[in-house]
């Protein structure tokens, strides 16, 4: 893990906008003409989702790559 | 279609091919693995590798006439090896396991086999093992036939009992004392047998009303081994005639017992039948720098080699592989094969429509350098494998959109009003030349295409136009056929517009477009272009500059002119020329090349690795990506402009890539400063951009994610327009993101100064669907 996913892990982040903080619920995803949900946090307001590092080097890399050689 | 073009690459290669012994083997012994367990000291092993082609092992291991041993390609590296006396030391040597019988499902058909010599004891033994009846008819009072010819000290006696002895055990019957044309006639056996094998030996007189050819022997088709009788097969000595040869014998058994029961199937004869018998192998193996060695002598002739003198002539063999290609290349060893099996892997992922396509980051890793085509004595190029394979994969939709998205974009930037510039000479209309930089060139070391573009014009006549854009190369590499075809196309018009003058190009990718796919254009390299007109005064004459080593680029692989011209052009600035081991005709790929780069960037490493180690000297290459890819790892090297424009500055040979978004911006600069102070337009500065501050570690992570700042920048810009942003208190700092293409950037930042101060930047390209609630 970077230092600079250490650091956006601790961070509390808030939705600009709304001045609420994010909260895990489910999102819908989609690449290349498949379609899943995925729990992200996001704006319990206005739904504004937010990928942290950590889940888009990863997991997201390794969807795309399987979906790609599918 | 696309499958036979694959299986015509595939048969190419020759590896994994048996190799010279086993072909030249009328039975196809394993020799190669049987040395290896030889050598290993494992001799039951190599002895259960000999009974899976010898069903009477203890006969021919004392007796074969080794055709294997002339095949050998020991002979050129000394003597071959002796097989047949290793087989014979592994025969006496091995402790004897009882042998497995395991016989097939018995069926309802008869066989009778004339003769138990060799032939007919093998036909007699496979047709067993298949489950068939066999009554074996031999006229003497015990089986052999003239394997009771050859001395006893050669072959014991008790061996021939012994080791015939098995077909009792698989339950052959067998009629002693009983001559076929004599005591039964054949007439006789056809009626009450389904098919017959008639081995009766190179001394028989007996044609038994067979058709016979004009010698008088009795005609035998070479490959079924059938006669002009139905349901009738001959072989063995029968055939052969002449010199007695066991391993013949076996041979001819065994396919006739292959005939035989073909026959009693109904199956053809004569399917897939290419490869029985000895055959001569296509396998290359070379056996240059391999230290001759001459056959181990066994101390005593008579009793053959001991346990020790054995395991020591194995250790002669040479394991015949080619593995030729593979060595020479990081990719094709990357994967852990080599082409043939590659080109299996490959026809089955484009065969393959449901299930997961492992073979795609393979082929788009390849840098389609043509090394392989260069050193394969067949002439396969895994390149040509691969640029197909990427073209059948994009028509098919099947392309993955990472391999070459973010390369295909930035040939767009290249092509777009950001960089592209055609222009004839100021003051003419029409230009005899053209000096076409390349996009490379101009992102790495803008400075060199202004100072060249200068040169160029106060040394030719007739006008010399210039052309910033890119050739294509990422299209035609990537298997993009059509937008490979815009880019030709727009370059052909605009050729015609200045008056078809001839392209003095800098950079080697855009040679080798400009060759293969731009025929009507007359093209010259830079570097020939240098070698004649001469360089500028202050550089030459001089000597003493020091030795530095020629790293040639893959794309003018058999440009020989332009290798000289390099060469001529260093020698004039005074430095001494090192060749590396690979160069000229049989370079290596910098790692840039087929976008490789893009496809893989951890084999990129180990090929930029591989290549920079093979000398201690500074390089100097002439393609602009080279310099940057072995600079990015270390490797002190010069670009031949470097030398030429920078008088070999020391600092110019570790001069860091400058990176893609740099690249972009050096591009973009460069076209401004050009049309300003050349063509003297007024050219509108871009607005005033958001101003950035990226820390050096940062940078780094964007190059390896392929972010560029200007993805930042319309991040930022997206958020603070819009407020669609996530703000941490603590911190002060904001997070958002923005999908300005297929991909989603994130970016952390905070207000700095006038500007911002970028924290982190990553990306995906799934798409988040629901986003805001509406």
């Amino acid at each position: 893990m970077s230092g600079q996913s250490n650091k956006a892990k601790k961070q509390e982040w808030q939705c600009y906008k709304c001045k609420v903080p994010i909260k895990p619920s489910k999102a819908r995803i989609s690449y290349m003409g498949n379609e899943f949900s995925m729990e992200l946090p996001r704006c319990p307001q206005c739904g504004l989702s937010l990928v942290p590092e950590e889940l888009a080097i990863r997991k997201l890399l390794e969807i795309e790559q399987t979906l790609e050689d599918k | 279609m696309e499958h036979q073009k694959l299986f015509a690459w595939e048969e190419k290669c020759t590896q994994g091919l048996p190799p010279a012994c086993t072909a030249a083997c009328p039975v196809h012994v394993d020799v190669k693995g049987f040395l290896a367990e030889m050598k290993a000291g494992r001799f039951d092993r190599a002895m259960k590798i000999l009974r899976q082609a010898l069903p009477f092992p203890g006969i021919i291991g004392r007796i074969c006439d080794h055709p294997c041993q002339d095949a050998c390609k020991r002979r050129e590296a000394g003597e071959a090896i002796s097989i047949a006396a290793l087989e014979k030391a592994c025969v006496m040597m091995s402790s004897k396991p009882p042998v497995k019988i395991s016989v097939q499902t018995k069926k309802d058909k008869r066989v009778a086999v004339v003769g138990s010599g060799l032939s007919g004891l093998t036909a007699a033994h496979d047709l067993a093992t298949k489950g068939y009846s066999v009554v074996l008819f031999e006229s003497k009072d015990r089986l052999g036939g003239s394997l009771w010819d050859i001395p006893e000290q050669i072959l014991p006696r008790d061996v021939i009992l012994s080791e015939t002895a098995v077909l009792e055990k698989l339950g052959v019957e067998i009629r002693f004392n009983t001559t076929v044309g004599k005591d039964i006639s054949l007439a006789d056996l056809c009626r009450d047998f389904d098919a017959v094998y008639m081995g009766t030996g190179r001394h028989s007189q007996d044609t038994f009303n067979l058709q016979t050819s004009q010698e008088g022997r009795i005609q035998i088709d070479p490959v079924a081994f059938s006669t002009s009788q139905e349901g009738v097969f001959a072989g063995g000595g029968l055939r052969t005639g002449g010199e007695y040869s066991p391993i013949l014998s076996q041979s001819d058994g065994k396919r006739a017992a292959i005939s035989i029961d073909r026959y009693l199937q109904k199956a053809s004869l004569y399917l897939a039948r290419e490869d029985e018998g000895p055959y001569e192998s296509r396998l290359f193996t070379s056996t240059e720098g391999v230290e001759p060695l001459p056959a181990v002598v066994p101390a005593d002739p008579v009793q053959g080699y001991t346990r020790e003198e054995a395991i020591q002539e194995a250790g002669r063999c040479l394991q015949c592989e080619c593995m030729e290609c593979v060595k020479a290349c990081e990719y094709l060893s990357h994967f852990g094969g080599y082409p043939r099996k590659y080109l299996r892997e490959i026809n089955h992922n484009l065969k393959m429509v449901m299930g997961l396509h492992t073979a795609n980051k393979m082929i788009n890793s390849c840098s389609l350098c043509g090394l392989c085509k260069e050193i394969c004595p067949y002439e396969f190029d895994m390149g040509e494998v691969c640029r197909f394979s990427r073209e059948v994969m994009v028509t098919k939709g099947r392309m993955p959109p990472s391999a070459h998205d973010f390369a295909l974009r930035d040939m767009q930037f290249c092509n777009s009003e950001m960089f592209a510039l055609a222009r004839t000479e100021p003051g003419r209309d029409s230009c005899k030349h053209l000096f076409f930089p390349g996009c490379q060139l101009s992102g790495s070391s803008p400075e060199y295409v202004d100072r060249v573009y200068a040169d160029l014009r106060e040394n030719l006549t007739g006008g010399v136009g210039l052309m910033l854009r890119c050739c294509g190369a990422p299209a035609d590499w990537s298997g993009r056929k059509e937008q490979f075809q815009e880019c030709r196309q727009e370059i052909l018009r605009l050729w015609n517009e200045m008056g078809k003058p001839s392209f003095i190009l800098a950079c080697s990718s855009c040679y080798q477009i400009f060759q293969n796919h731009l025929p009507e254009i007359e093209i010259v390299s830079l570097w020939e272009v240098m070698d004649r007109l001469g360089l500028p005064d202050a550089t030459t004459g001089k000597s003493g500059m020091g030795k530095v080593a020629v790293h040639d680029a893959c794309t003018t692989r058999h440009e020989k002119d332009v290798h000289d011209s390099v060469r001529r052009i260093l020698g004039r600035l005074g430095y001494e020329v090192e060749e590396l081991a690979y160069s000229r005709d049989k370079t290596e790929c910098c790692g840039f090349g087929g976008l490789m780069s893009i496809a893989n960037p951890e084999l990129v490493r180990k090929v930029i690795d591989r290549r920079i180690k093979e000398s201690e000297t500074d390089y100097v290459a002439y393609c602009a990506m080279c310099r940057d890819k072995f600079a990015s790892r270390g490797k002190r090297t010069f670009h031949l402009l470097d030398l030429i424009y920078g008088g070999g500055n020391a600092e110019l040979a570790e001069k860091k890539d400058p990176g893609y978004s740099q690249r972009h911006e050096n591009r973009a600069r460069l076209k401004n400063k050009l049309l300003r102070e050349i063509w003297g337009e007024k050219v509108e500065e871009a607005q005033p951009a958001i101003k950035l501050e990226i820390d050096d570690k940062l940078k780094d992570v964007m190059e390896e994610r392929l972010i560029l700042v200007e993805d930042i920048r319309k991040v930022i810009d997206y958020a603070e327009k819009t407020g669609n942003k996530f703000y941490n208190q603590e911190t002060g700092h904001f997070m958002a993101c923005y999908r300005p293409v297929s991909v989603t950037y994130w970016v952390e930042y905070s207000p700095r100064g006038d500007g911002y101060a970028v924290h982190n930047a990553y990306s995906h390209r799934v798409q988040i669907v629901e986003d805001v609630k509406k």
